[in-house]
């Protein structure tokens, strides 16, 4: 089976690696890139924890495969933090304990992000309907919520 | 697994007449990928159709009507004004489904060639008059969107052929569309009943309907007879009831874990009376 060379930019940074057509981005960043903030929780697009935008797109990684970032701008949970300073939402996450086990938190955290570029200003509605696609089995969902609409309105007066 | 990248549908189509084995081409891979994954279908040749120009295009054509490309993600769609304002129900179908992550690589077309009876999009795109070019080895053809789908997860393609384009008719006046479906939970699901209605008035007076239906027949259905129900009616009760008896009795379901036969003919009748009434108030410019 012959790899394929992608050129891709992940984070900002341009990045080059081989890989099998059938690989899935997931598989790329986890096990060739060693970022492993996206992590696969069913495979196959229901559970929203290998969440990244691609060209600012919110997608499942799991359902995107490595050849198909060629060309694009990649963004996952390991740019967010600018340095040793965490962005608004994760210092959010941490003030609402808005996470136990973490397996969602990277997935959630880049949905929201995503949802607060869109719109700054999300109804509580809105939020839970934009992550209704990343499931979580520990919080039950509250402070994920309550940590969103918080950070919402931190970034807004900032702004 | 050969991964092809075709700059034309030309070349896609003749890619596809001459490779052996399974072939799929790739939009959003929504469903493709998670066949992929569960070992459904394991393609020899996967021929990605995103290096083809203009396939992430939406454009309005000289009729009036739109032509949408066949990558073009739900999330593009629900993001563009003028035609979530002309076509609120084709829209809508296709935003309800899967998540934010799924709207922002599930397309049109996608939904339509995997052929399942409860895709939402496709009630929406029946009722709304959709048609397709299909480009093939020879040349290309008009199919009305109804033709694609002939049994779960089969379509009336042949070998060689896709879709490379989505046409939604120009609205016109005094018109509109909506699109419901019934499931048990608010968001995430699939359709128990779907159906899509689309109607033109004259005044208070229906002149045009369509009326589809999914998830209760092994294809989604256009029904003329439930077309016949309202058209010269004011949508009044007594339309509304024939309209009910006419949707149930286009019923052919299974019974399966999101329905018995028994509940989705009744809710078939339910739901098409409420989709009317949302097409009647937007086609009368009262509601959006």
């Amino acid at each position: 089976m012959s790899k394929v060379h992608v050129t891709t930019s992940i984070n900002g940074d341009s990045t080059e690696y081989l890989c099998d057509p059938r690989e899935t981005l997931l598989d790329v960043l986890r096990d060739q890139l060693n970022l492993t903030g996206a992590k696969e929780g069913c495979g196959t697009g229901d559970c929203g924890a290998c969440s990244v935008t691609m060209d600012d797109r919110l997608v499942c990684s799991c359902l995107v495969l490595g050849v198909e970032a060629e060309g694009k701008e990649i963004k996952t949970v390991e740019g967010i933090a600018e340095g040793e300073t965490l962005h608004p939402l994760q210092r959010k996450f941490i003030e609402h304990a808005a996470l136990q086990c973490g397996v969602c938190t990277p997935g959630i955290l880049i949905a929201a992000k995503s949802l607060l570029e869109k719109n700054p200003d999300p109804t509580e509605t809105e939020v839970r309907y934009w992550l209704a696609g990343n499931l979580c089995r520990c919080t039950g969902y509250d402070k994920i919520i309550r940590a969103v609409m918080d950070a919402a309105a931190e970034m807004r007066e900032a702004a | 697994m050969k991964y092809l990248t075709p700059a034309s549908f030309a070349e896609a189509a003749s890619l596809a007449r001459d490779a052996s084995g399974v072939t799929r081409f790739l939009a959003g891979g929504t469903d493709v990928l998670v066949q992929m994954r569960a070992d459904i279908v394991t393609p020899d040749t996967l021929i990605d159709i995103k290096h083809i120009d203009g396939v992430r295009d939406i454009i309005r054509g000289a009729d009036g009507g739109w032509t949408i490309g066949v990558a073009t993600p739900g999330a593009e769609m629900k993001e563009h004004a003028e035609l979530g304002a002309e076509w609120p129900g084709v829209v809508e179908g296709m935003d309800l489904i899967g998540s934010t992550q799924v709207q922002g690589r599930a397309t049109l077309t996608g939904n339509l060639c995997n052929a399942s009876p409860a895709a939402d999009s496709v009630p929406a795109m029946v009722a709304a008059g959709v048609e397709v070019t299909v480009s093939g080895p020879d040349g290309s053809r008009r199919v009305k969107a109804e033709d694609i789908p002939v049994a779960p997860g089969r379509t009336s393609l042949s070998k060689g052929e896709l879709i490379s384009a989505v046409h939604i008719p120009p609205r016109g006046d005094n018109g509109g569309d909506a699109y419901l479906r019934f499931i048990p939970r608010t968001e995430m699901d699939i359709a128990v009943v779907g159906c899509g209605v689309n109607l033109r008035l004259d005044g208070d007076v229906i002149t045009e309907a369509r009326v589809s239906l999914g998830a209760v027949a092994p294809t989604v259905l256009l029904v003329q007879a439930c077309a016949d129900t309202i058209i010269g009616s004011t949508l009044d009760e007594a339309a509304l009831d024939r309209l009910a008896e006419a949707a149930s009795a286009a019923c052919n379901p299974i019974t399966d874990k999101r329905g018995t036969v028994k509940f989705r003919t009744h809710v078939a009748g339910v739901l098409a009376q409420r989709t009317a009434k949302i097409a009647y108030g937007r086609a009368k410019g009262e509601t959006k």
